[in-house]
This record gives C-alpha cells, sequence and structure tokens, in this order.
C-alpha cells in the first residue's frame, strides 16, 4: 500500500499545481490584477508621452517620452509583482486557505518559488502591456535587450520576495496596503522613475543613492537608453545584493513557518 | 503490523500556557478511533500537530512508521485532514479546487474518485460554484471531499459534522464506514458522543491537555457506565432500608418510585435477593444503563453524577 502511494507520488507536482493555482488565481481577477495596473500606465504614458513628451528633454539625446517609459514599464512590474504575493498569501492567512497548503508535501522551496514565479508572471505581463502601449507614444533604442530583461526579471523577484514578507508581517488589509502605500510608491516616486537623479540638489541627489529602487530603475533605463546616472554593474550589483537578502529572509520565515503555522 | 499513528510524549504550550501535555497513544492501520473531549481539551492542537499546521512543542509524532517533521513530504500524503474551521477559498470551484487539491499531493487527478466524491458526497449540482455560495452544509462537505481527494491511508475528521444536518451525518458515517472498511484510518473527533460511540473501534478521552481514558468504546462504556433501577413498589415505603444505601438509593415523595443505581461489577441478582429479603413487593420495574455521553461527562468532571446515581 505505502509501496504503491510512494510510486504514484509526482514530486514537482506540488509545486506545478501551486504555480499553476496562483497564476489562474489573478486571471480569474484580471480586471483588478491586470486591466487596472495598465489602465493606470497608459494614463501616465498618455500624459507623459502625448502632452509633455515631445516638448521636455531631461537626458541629453533623449526626449521625456523616451526617458520616463523604462520607469513605467518598471513601476508595472515591481508595483505587480509585490501586489500579487502580498495579497495573495495574506489573504490565505487571513481566510484561513493557507492550512490547506500546510496540511499538503509542499515544501517550503516549492511554497517560495511557486507564488515568486506566479508573482513574476504578472509583473512580466503587465511590464510588457505597459510598453507595448508606450510604442504608440516613443520608440526606444533597446541598447542592451537581455540586461534589460534582467533587470526587468530582478525587480520582479525581488518585490516577489518583498511581498511574501509583508504578508506574513501584515495584521490587516490596512497594514498591507501601508507597505504599498507608504514605502514602495514613495520610494518609487523618488528613485528617479520621473527624472534624473543627477538634476537634483544635494543633499537630495547624495540621498537618492540611498533608495534601492533607484538601481533597479536605473539599471534598467541604462539597458535600454545606454545612458544612466550609475554603471549598470553597480545598478545590477546592488539590486542583485538586496534581492538575495530578502529572498534569504522570506526563505527563512516560510522555512520556519513563521505566522503561518501555530 | 506497523502503526498507522503514532504520538509519544507530546506536548504544546501557547503563550506559555500548556495546551497539550505529554500526550501518548497510537492508531492501528485500519481503525476507527475517536478523540474526545470538551471544548479546550487540546484536540485540535493535537490534529493540527499531526497534519502539520501547528509545530511540536516537545514529543515525536510517526505516520506509518514515519517521522512527521523530517519526512512530512511522506507523511503527509499519508494523511487527509477536515479542520473544523470552513476554509474559504473564492477563487475556483468545487470542480477546479478538487483537481488542484489532488496536485498539492503530487498525485495526478484521479476522475473516477473524484467523481465517486462528488456523487457520494451530493455535490454534482454545485460543481460550477464558488465556496461563497455554497451552503454551510455544502462547505462542509466539500472539505471532505478536498480531504479525500489524494486517497489518504488515514483519514482525520476533527468535528466533521459540526452544524450539519442529519441526514448528511448518515451519509457521512455511512461512507467513513465503507472507506475504513476497504483499509482506511480513521482518526475523529466529534461533540456527538451517541455517533462516536456507534462509529469508534477505540475512544481516547482529553481533558486539560490530558489523556483521561483510552479504551476500546465498549469496555469503556461497560466498565464505567452505571445502570439505574427503578421500582414501583405495591406499598410505599416510609423509610429507606439501611442496607438498600450502599445502592445510593432515592425515594420518591410518595414512597411508591425507588431509583437505585446497579454498579457495573455487581450482578442485578445480587439485587433482587437482597429486594426479596427486604420483602419489598415489586409492581413494575425499568433499568437504565447510561452510554458514553455519560461516562464522557463523568470522566471530564463536566457532572456529578449520572442519572442521580
Amino acid at each position: 500500500m505505502i509501496a504503491e502511494e510512494t510510486r504514484k507520488y509526482s514530486p514537482w507536482l506540488p509545486f506545478v499545481t501551486l504555480l499553476r493555482k496562483e497564476i489562474l488565481r489573478f486571471f480569474r481577477v484580471a480586471s483588478q490584477t491586470l486591466l487596472t495596473p495598465i489602465i493606470t500606465a497608459s494614463l501616465y504614458l498618455f500624459v507623459f508621452g502625448a502632452t509633455l513628451g515631445g516638448r521636455l528633454s531631461v537626458l541629453e539625446g533623449f526626449n521625456y517620452a523616451q526617458f520616463v517609459i523604462p520607469g513605467l514599464v518598471l513601476m508595472g512590474v515591481i508595483n505587480n509583482s509585490f501586489a500579487n504575493t502580498s495579497s495573495s498569501l495574506f489573504m490565505s492567512r487571513y481566510l484561513g486557505g493557507i492550512v490547506d497548503l500546510l496540511v499538503t508535501p509542499v515544501s517550503p522551496s516549492q511554497f517560495i518559488m511557486a507564488y515568486t514565479l506566479a508573482a513574476m508572471v504578472r509583473g512580466t505581463l503587465v511590464g510588457t502591456v505597459v510598453w507595448g502601449i508606450s510604442t504608440l507614444f516613443a520608440e526606444l533604442p533597446w541598447q542592451s535587450p537581455l540586461l534589460a530583461i534582467l533587470m526587468a526579471m530582478l525587480a520582479s523577484f525581488l518585490f516577489a520576495q518583498f511581498g511574501l514578507i509583508a504578508a506574513i508581517f501584515a495584521h490587516n488589509f490596512d497594514t498591507l496596503s501601508m507597505y504599498s502605500n507608504f514605502l514602495i510608491l514613495p520610494l518609487i516616486y523618488l528613485g528617479g522613475v520621473f527624472y534624473p537623479i543627477s538634476i537634483l540638489p544635494e543633499p537630495w541627489e547624495r540621498l537618492s543613492y540611498l533608495n534601492p529602487l533607484f538601481y533597479l530603475i536605473d539599471g534598467f533605463r541604462h539597458a535600454v537608453l545606454g545612458v544612466g546616472d550609475t554603471s549598470f554593474l553597480l545598478a545590477f550589483g546592488v539590486s542583485g545584493a538586496i534581492a538575495a537578502t530578502l529572498f534569504c529572509w522570506a526563505a527563512w520565515l516560510i522555512g520556519k513557518g513563521y505566522r503561518l503555522r501555530n | 503490523m506497523m502503526k498507522a499513528l503514532q504520538i509519544e510524549n507530546l506536548s504544546k504550550s501557547f503563550a506559555g500556557v500548556p495546551v497539550v501535555k505529554n500526550l501518548s497513544f497510537a492508531i492501528e492501520q485500519g481503525e476507527i478511533f475517536g478523540l474526545l473531549g470538551p471544548n479546550g481539551a487540546g484536540k485540535s492542537t493535537t490534529i493540527n500537530m499531526i497534519v502539520g499546521v501547528c509545530r511540536l512543542g516537545s514529543g515525536r509524532i510517526t505516520a506509518f512508521g514515519y517521522d512527521n517533521q523530517r519526512d512530512y513530504r511522506f507523511t503527509r500524503r499519508m494523511l487527509g485532514v477536515v479542520h473544523q474551521e470552513v476554509v474559504i477559498d473564492n477563487f475556483f470551484t468545487v470542480d477546479q479546487a478538487l483537481k488542484l487539491h489532488a496536485g498539492y499531493y503530487g498525485v495526478k487527478d484521479d476522475p473516477a474518485w473524484r467523481q465517486l466524491l462528488i456523487d457520494r458526497l451530493g455535490l454534482r449540482p454545485h460543481l460550477g460554484k464558488v465556496m461563497l455560495k455554497l451552503s454551510g452544509g455544502l462547505k462542509r462537505r466539500f472539505m471532505i471531499a478536498k480531504a479525500m481527494i489524494h486517497k489518504p491511508q488515514l483519514l482525520i475528521l476533527d468535528e466533521p459534522t459540526a452544524g450539519v444536518d442529519v441526514e448528511l451525518r448518515h451519509g457521512l458515517w455511512d461512507f467513513v464506514r465503507e472507506i475504513n472498511r476497504q483499509g482506511t484510518t480513521i482518526l475523529l473527533t466529534t461533540h456527538y458522543l451517541e455517533e462516536a460511540e456507534q462509529m469508534c473501534d477505540r475512544i481516547a478521552i482529553m481533558n486539560h491537555g490530558e489523556l483521561i481514558a483510552l479504551e476500546e468504546t465498549h469496555e469503556l462504556v461497560r466498565r464505567l457506565s452505571i445502570r439505574q433501577l427503578r421500582l414501583w413498589l405495591e406499598v410505599p415505603l416510609t423509610s429507606i432500608p439501611t442496607r438498600l444505601e450502599p445502592y445510593r438509593p432515592k425515594l420518591k415523595a410518595d414512597g411508591r418510585e425507588l431509583r437505585l443505581c446497579l454498579p457495573t461489577d455487581e450482578s442485578a441478582g445480587v439485587l433482587l435477593q437482597l429486594l426479596c429479603e427486604l420483602d419489598l413487593k415489586v409492581r413494575d420495574f425499568e433499568t437504565d444503563q447510561s452510554g458514553l455521553e455519560e461516562v464522557f461527562l463523568q470522566l471530564t468532571g463536566m457532572k456529578g453524577n449520572s442519572n442521580d446515581c
């Protein structure tokens, strides 16, 4: 009997199933998870692309629309990666559905990777559509497309981990939205989405280097436009280190079952 | 044969308050085992530690010979659990959720088994509904189907019939007996003690986190239950004969109805002999034997004595 059970077991199926479930989950509420962020980003694109885009220039050789689009694309990736893991895990905790997973053979590493990959799928989808819409307003040079994809994936991965951590520590929906409204949003806006930090007076320029979002945005823009406020390697290195730290933290929390198992 | 479940010296505290204290017991394969106790006795915490929702304080749990911490991937495949609390996921329909749930356990969806569960639990008209649209009883049925979708070898039912109608309860217990006959071991908790008495081969009773009884059901009831003898007398008594004192007699005001408690280890013949010797003319009599419920109340101290005995 036990031998039969062991034979039928497919060790990767729990991971594949959880990944599938997480992707299906956000598609079920696509108007909220995909359409809304795409419309929001499109409004930004319209404002900065169709109205101001051709009239302003903050970076030599590029109009404002070309400057701002990489930041808006990455903003879509970041926000949606964070929203996917944080809302899904928090709702599971809040409504008790997490128990359904805790009693299954899904391992902590499978758990993290399934949630992370689903968040990356959503982040990438939103980022890709935003970029697609942006082509109506400006053409980007795509200097290093592979590095740009790498940077976008890193940003998505990083914020998926942050979403997991936020969902574990959040006590209620208010706390969860505070992470998004009072931490991520200001850091994005102050991280150089809408302006290069080199135009800031001191001490704001120097302070901007302490903003981890700056490295993600600048690295991505560097890969797309070929220029940025800092080198791509530094941006990638700092972002990679933050992503690795958050991943280790999330893995430790989930491995321990912190606030998941009593 | 290896035990379906073995619990050794299990303890657990929450915020310094012990809720499970040095608990040890084992469940044989193929058994229907009842874990009973009043609210707060530690039953659900014990179950949560068995299935992995709750970390162990100390002690050890093995399922089919495998440690539930070290070999959790194996033990969790062997277990299915219906939690006391209704778990809600409104993103998927009943049918979709059942398919997904099999995958979490690493087994491919078995359509024939899934259809059988759907039919036996009366879920067919509700397959396209999300959980929010299900009534309380249907949610409970869905949770049972979910717990069994991967064909567990040990099914844990934590008050599966709480808040469900009589028809479903009967249907569910019939189904549980059927899968038990096919080899699935059952661990159940319920507040319906009559059901536990009918269903369980053995019963453990917990109180304040401790095991206070563990016996075969009929033995537990036989050993601890109390028989009561009610006598209607031809001639009213004015006082109770002293020789009847050991039977804790109670006489009604009219002197015609006498109640006596008969210890389980004493033959009724001895008492009848005594009544003859006392020359008490009996017009009619009735015996009443307490069941598991009375035993439970007695053991857990929730009632001093049953039937006034």
